[in-house]
């Protein structure tokens, strides 16, 4: 099916390599996130959490087949969006290193979830106007799908944190060992600043206020509290990753590399 | 189709149109693609093409390509097979776009229409209870945010007791 939306005109090279790199940390930082999740199918604690957790993956890998549309089309190589999900190899992918890391329990799943739910409410909205109108109208759509993530996930923080001595105590322990993971988020590199002096991505340095408002709001809400902010250690973005990727797309990949061009 | 050549665009237009609204949503088959509000344009170039536009709802709704097979299907089954279909992504679906009878369709079906959408996490997280398709009342709660399928939440009703799907505001 043709696309309605015009790509982005030809660019130097610079930006063009940038503007790949970039559309691929958004497709695959849903991609990963929504693999993971997939794996609560049956295993949530109640049915109506096996379906949300199972919407939001179906939404985020929406999103990523949006985008790695796009990436393909940019990259120009032949390649699909099947191609770039089920054939790239780990140091290939660009998620967020956050997007990665194992479920764990329920809590740790939802803190993880609202960390990026957070983030890509205030990267998304950024983008709906920005000057490369097929990323924006990617975003346009993504942002509202992104508000009901954001109401599960918060709502169950706020549960969770705000609950009994043990689920407080377990969402406390998830948010320490996860949140030295958000500083990649503001880490900008060559990438993140081409990107922006084009004016289509977001400055991270103006997301960074807004973002840490509206984490600090849900905290208060959750009687949680913010823990102190470590240096910059993950490098997910720039291709590496944890060792947790790998074992990922073993799984995610493992049928269609097995049975190349298999179909339903 | 030598009839169709001789009627004029505007008839063309209203006989595509005819064609879409029989074309029903795989997983709501009480509405029509049209109901919907994501056939976003039917028009015909200069050369007589027909082009179809046709936008997703979600991202990730499995329904999407049934849809698109579906129309590719009429279309072809209807003489307009060089119709070409588009995917629109902007402006976003909303489901503010449901027509009017669509939302008389999805109550009668025993689905609670939307209400109007709304643009903040905090209007979200504030939004007010809806109306049971069933006996009217308004005491329902929500049992899940998500449904059975990526547009419904699962509501129940407080003053008859029964459980229903509410087609979210998005």
């Amino acid at each position: 099916m043709s696309n309605t939306v015009p790509s982005a005109v030809a660019d130097e090279p610079a930006l063009a390599a940038a503007r790949l790199r970039y559309v691929l940390r958004l497709a695959d930082t849903s991609l990963v996130l929504g693999q993971r999740l997939g794996a609560w199918v049956g295993h949530a604690p109640a049915l109506e959490e096996d379906l949300g957790l199972a919407n939001l993956a179906l939404d985020l890998i929406g999103q990523a087949r949006l985008l790695l549309s796009y990436a393909a089309e940019l990259e120009g190589r032949g390649r699909d969006e099947d191609a770039l999900a089920f054939l790239r190899e780990a140091p290939e992918f660009a998620n967020l290193t956050l997007a990665e890391l194992p479920n764990g329990d329920f809590g740790h799943t939802i803190v993880r979830q609202w960390l990026i739910d957070t983030w890509q409410l205030q990267v998304y909205q950024g983008l709906s106007a920005c000057a490369d109108p097929r990323l924006a109208a990617i975003a346009a759509k993504s942002v509202k799908e992104t508000r009901y993530h954001h109401r599960f996930s918060s709502g169950w923080l706020m549960r969770l944190g705000d609950g009994t001595d043990e689920s407080h105590r377990r969402v406390q322990g998830a948010l320490d060992e996860l949140w030295p993971f958000t500083a990649e988020f503001f880490a900008a590199d060559e990438v993140d600043e081409l990107m922006s002096r084009a004016g289509i991505a977001p400055a991270l340095a103006q997301l960074a206020p807004a973002w840490s408002a509206a984490i600090d709001e849900d905290l208060g809400a959750a009687t949680l509290k913010r823990p102190a902010s470590l240096p910059y250690p993950w490098h997910g973005k720039r291709g590496v990753h944890s060792e947790h990727l790998s074992h990922l797309l073993a799984e995610m990949q493992h049928l269609p590399r097995t049975y190349p061009g298999a179909h339903w | 189709m030598a009839a169709l050549s001789a009627s004029s665009p505007a008839a063309r237009a209203v006989e595509l149109w005819a064609i879409l609204e029989q074309v029903p949503d795989p997983e709501i088959p009480v509405l029509s693609i049209v109901d919907l509000g994501i056939v976003r344009h039917v028009r015909e170039d200069a050369t007589g093409r027909v082009h179809v536009g046709l936008t997703p709802t979600y991202s990730g709704c499995p329904a999407t390509e049934v849809i698109r097979a579906s129309v590719r299907a009429a279309l072809d089954a209807g003489g307009f097979d060089e119709a070409v279909l588009e995917e629109v992504l902007s402006p976003p679906w909303t489901s503010d776009w449901l027509t009017p009878q669509g939302r008389e369709k999805l109550k009668a079906f025993g689905i609670a229409p939307p209400r109007q959408s709304v643009a903040s996490p905090r209007a979200l997280r504030a939004a007010r209870a809806v109306c049971c398709p069933r006996c009217g009342s308004g005491d329902s709660e929500r049992v899940s945010e998500f449904g059975s399928t990526p547009c419904k939440a699962h509501y129940r009703c407080r003053a008859c007791g029964e459980p229903f799907d509410y087609f979210k505001c998005i």
